[in-house]
Formats: C-alpha cells, sequence, structure tokens
C-alpha cells in the first residue's frame, strides 16, 4: 500500500466517502428501528394467549401462521436476494419503481423485523409467569400487561441483542449496491472503478466501517446502563441517615 | 349477613386429572377465612378459580349476586374487586415500590397520578414500606416485597384480599412481619380469604378455618372446633402432621 495513494483517493473522494457511510447508517438506523417496531408487534401477537374455542381463536391461528411464514422466509433467504426478488419483482409485476432509498429501508426492516420478532419472543417468553399473574390480578387486560409490565422489562433485556442487529445491518446494508442503493460499498466501488486502486479504497471503506460500529457499540453499552439507573435506593423521610 | 362469594358445585380439571370436586363454599363481608391442607389438596387453584386466574371446569361462581362465570361478564373489572398476594410476591421488577402501588390504579381504575399516589402511599404505610418508595424489588428482601405487594393489591381497594401462602415463601425470620401487617388487615375488618400454614395465625385471627383434602373441602368450623374438636379423622391426622413438625 502506497500512503501517498491513500491520502490521493481521501482527498480527492472524501465527499463520495462520507456520504456513502452517512447513507449507509441512514439505513441502518431507520432499518432497525423499523424492523425493532415490527418485531415487537410480531412477538407481541405471538404470545396473546390462544383463546379456548370461537373465532377469535381461528383468527389468532391464521395471523400466527401468516407471521410464522414471514419470519421462517425471511431468515432463510439472503438479504441479497431478497433485495433482488422485491426491488426488481415489485417493478416487473406491479410496475411500481421503487425509489432505492425506500426499496433499501424496507428490505432492511422486514429483515431485521424477522429477527427481532423471534429475539421478542423469547424476551416475553423469558419474563416470570408471575408478573403476567399479578398483572392480571389488579384487572390488566394483555395490552396493559404488555405496555406497563412485560415491555419495558423485554426491550431492557433484548437492547443487547438490538445493538448486535444494529451493528449487523451497518455491514449488511453492502448487498443493497446490488440495487445501486448509494451506501458505503456501492460509493467505494465507483471510486475505485475510477482510480482503479482498489485496495487503497476499500481499506478507507473498511477503516469507516469499523468506525461506524465500534461507536454505535459504544454509545448503546453506555445507554444500558443508564437505564440500569444506580445501584441504590434513598430512603424516604430518612434524610438523616448518611 | 351479606354474602360477598358464592360458589356452587365448583369442579376444575387440569386435563384428566380432577383437582377441585363439587365444592360447595361462600364468603361473608368481614370474613377472615383460612384454607389449610397438604399441599397438593387443590388450595390454590380454589383461590384461583375465584379470581379467574383459572377457569372453573363445572359449577357457578357469583360474586354480590352476579354470574361471574357468564360470557357477558367484565373479567377485568371483576378482578379489581378481589386483592392477590402470591406466594412468590410477583412484584413488577421495571417499577419501584411507589409504581407497583400506582400502575394498577393508574391504568385500570384510571385513578389521577395525584390520587393514586396519595392511596399506594396510605397503603405503603399500612405495611410500613413508606420509606422505601424509590427502592426496586430487586433491592428489597423478601418480606419487605411481600409486604409491597399487599399495599400493591389494597391499593386497588378491593373488597376481599386473597392470599396464597404469603409467608411460605420466606426465612422464618421475616414470616412474623408479614403476619403481623395481616393480622392488623384482619383487625380493620377487611374480608380475607387465607391460603397458610401457618397455624398459629389461623387460630388467632380467622373466623373460620377450612380444611381441604384431595380436592373437596373436607371440613370447615370456627378455629377452635377444627383445632380442638376436629371430626374428621383425616383432618386430626393432618393436623398431627403439621403441628408436630413444628
Ligand atoms: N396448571 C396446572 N396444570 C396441571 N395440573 C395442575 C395445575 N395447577 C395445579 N395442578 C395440580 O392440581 C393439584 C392441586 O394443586 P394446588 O391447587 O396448587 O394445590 P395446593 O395449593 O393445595 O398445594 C396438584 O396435584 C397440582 O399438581
Ligand atoms: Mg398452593
Amino acid at each position: 500500500m502506497k500512503l501517498g495513494w491513500l491520502k490521493e483517493i481521501i482527498v480527492n473522494n472524501w465527499p463520495m466517502f462520507i456520504r456513502g457511510a452517512g447513507v449507509t447508517l441512514y439505513i441502518s438506523i431507520i432499518g432497525t428501528i423499523l424492523g425493532s417496531f415490527i418485531g415487537l408487534l410480531v412477538g407481541i401477537v405471538r404470545t396473546i394467549p390462544m383463546p379456548e374455542r370461537g373465532i377469535k381463536r381461528i383468527i389468532l391461528k391464521i395471523v400466527n401462521g401468516i407471521l410464522s411464514a414471514y419470519i421462517e422466509f425471511f431468515r432463510g433467504t439472503p438479504m441479497i436476494v431478497q433485495a433482488m426478488v422485491i426491488y426488481y419483482g415489485s417493478a416487473q409485476a406491479f410496475h411500481l419503481d421503487m425509489n432505492r432509498a425506500v426499496a433499501a429501508i424496507f428490505i432492511v426492516s422486514i429483515n431485521t423485523g424477522a429477527y427481532m420478532s423471534e429475539i421478542v419472543r423469547g424476551g416475553i417468553v423469558s419474563i416470570d409467569k408471575g408478573q403476567f399473574e399479578a398483572a392480571a390480578a389488579i384487572g390488566m387486560n394483555h395490552i396493559k400487561t404488555m405496555l406497563h409490565v412485560v415491555l419495558p422489562q423485554v426491550i431492557r433485556n433484548i437492547l443487547p441483542a438490538t445493538g448486535n442487529e444494529f451493528v449487523i445491518n451497518i455491514k449488511d446494508t453492502s448487498v443493497l449496491n446490488v440495487i445501486s442503493v448509494s451506501e458505503l460499498y456501492f460509493q467505494t466501488k465507483t471510486v475505485a472503478g475510477n482510480n482503479f486502486r482498489y485496495f487503497e479504497s476499500f481499506f478507507v471503506a473498511c477503516v469507516l466501517y469499523f468506525i461506524m460500529t465500534f461507536t454505535v457499540t459504544r454509545i448503546l453499552r453506555a445507554f444500558e446502563r443508564k437505564l440500569d439507573g444506580p445501584d441504590n435506593y434513598t430512603m424516604m423521610g430518612n434524610q438523616m441517615q448518611v | 349477613m351479606e354474602k360477598v362469594i358464592d360458589i356452587q358445585h365448583l369442579s376444575k380439571s387440569f386435563g384428566a386429572h380432577e383437582v377441585l370436586k363439587d365444592i360447595d363454599f361462600s364468603v361473608d363481608k368481614g370474613e377472615v377465612i383460612c384454607i389449610i391442607g397438604s399441599s397438593g389438596s387443590g388450595k390454590s387453584t380454589l383461590l384461583r378459580c375465584i379470581n379467574l386466574l383459572e377457569k372453573p371446569s363445572g359449577g357457578k361462581v357469583t360474586y354480590k349476586g352476579k354470574n361471574i362465570l357468564d360470557n357477558k361478564h367484565d373479567i377485568y373489572a371483576y378482578r379489581t374487586k378481589l386483592g392477590m398476594v402470591f406466594q412468590q410476591f410477583n412484584l413488577f421488577n421495571n417499577h419501584n415500590v411507589l409504581s407497583n402501588c400506582m400502575v394498577g390504579q393508574l391504568t385500570v381504575l384510571k385513578r389521577s397520578k395525584e390520587e393514586a399516589k396519595a392511596v399506594a402511599m396510605k397503603y405503603l404505610k399500612v405495611v410500613g414500606m413508606e420509606q422505601y418508595v424509590n427502592a426496586k424489588p430487586r433491592q428489597l428482601s423478601g418480606g419487605q416485597k411481600q409486604r409491597v405487594a399487599i399495599a400493591r393489591a389494597l391499593s386497588m381497594e378491593p373488597d376481599v384480599m386473597l392470599f396464597d401462602e404469603p409467608t411460605s415463601a420466606l426465612d422464618p425470620e421475616m414470616v412474623g412481619e408479614v403476619l403481623k401487617v395481616m393480622k392488623e388487615l384482619a383487625k380493620s375488618g377487611l374480608t380475607m380469604l387465607v391460603v397458610t400454614h401457618e397455624m398459629g395465625f389461623a387460630k388467632e385471627v380467622s373466623n373460620r378455618v377450612v380444611f381441604m383434602d384431595k380436592g373437596v373441602i373436607a371440613e370447615e368450623g370456627n378455629p377452635e372446633q377444627i383445632f380442638n374438636n376436629p371430626t374428621e379423622s383425616r383432618t386430626r391426622e393432618f393436623l398431627s402432621r403439621v403441628l408436630n413438625a413444628k
């Protein structure tokens, strides 16, 4: 590697690298957030207690079946192939010319959603049954129990897994270059295609990817610690005690 | 006496296993009833059928004259009328002590924040936990957790309190603080249904003792009668077993 080339590539192309990194971060952040919402919704629905009989039971069975199929399908196929199928498929089938960025966010979100659904479901069933019963015993229904008791604990517990998904998304958005989304990998390919310095160009991309994932990991870890709050409590009406 | 809960021919099966068989049982306002019996005799299931944590397989349960097994009956509103205290406390881990006692008032009873806080503080004082409002459940001892769980149930201002072995999961030195609170509540005229192995408590505070055996109410009566003069031989056997074990 010639340091001279590296410097020149950076000096000449930094706006493209920065824009590429920006698009990568943007798609990953929005995709992770939307995906987490999808995961929460799917997770909540999949843990609704099955009614013993009646039309509600049939509807819930059908909905659960569809949701399982969604999860299995998106976890069982590569995102790069999903991108091609969804982008070109929607163009062909519906003559829909999807905006590339929208398509990218859509693909990342539903992909993340499939993984997060299972993580959320695991998080919900890991909350001890006693808390569900205590909530039921004071008159809370499933939604109230979820909102006020279960999900706050689940969200805290799955935060590391969510951060992990975020980091995976930062890396995996690179496959979206197949539908020409101008994220970091795509931009780097363009830069390298112009100067034929593949190694140096991708070395710059490599460093940028690492800076993004490393920073995100640190920020999330600090956030987790903040959420956990202080280890001690203060006694009320007892301020004399130091 | 005003009948609060009336149970007729209640049965409950888990699969082929019949856990409650043809139970007839009623609770008057202001009564303190202790339910005793060996493990597996169906005591918890009886309590849980009353607040519908378990769905009865047969029979009738009426609350203040209303059939609670009717499909049109609002089970969520009904459950606010019954407070439940569990063996394992079951506090909400994401809420601090004060908030554990407020969340049901806010979300189910739709009380204002000010009112909910005032009510919660009132009952936290009753159980002697008002100094710990900021503590999270994981920072409390078992006895403290159970007292908060009692305050949480009381904060809904229910008509009847159900206790399912409230002291069985506690270290021996913490049993006293919880029983003391429950004795105060009993004296205050609260209607209470207590599943317990604390025979001293049952003797001292209850108006009626119910002995369950293998899914049926084998014998019931006032504490003197049950403890000093049981008519059934299985009651005698059970009592001699638990009293000698102490
Ligand atoms: N959810 C359940 N599924 C199957 N069997 C159960 C369930 N709950 C309780 N049982 C059975 O019902 C019987 C009575 O249980 P329980 O009411 O908990 O007794 P107790 O509280 O008197 O110890 C036991 O044999 C127990 O194994
Ligand atoms: Mg029990």
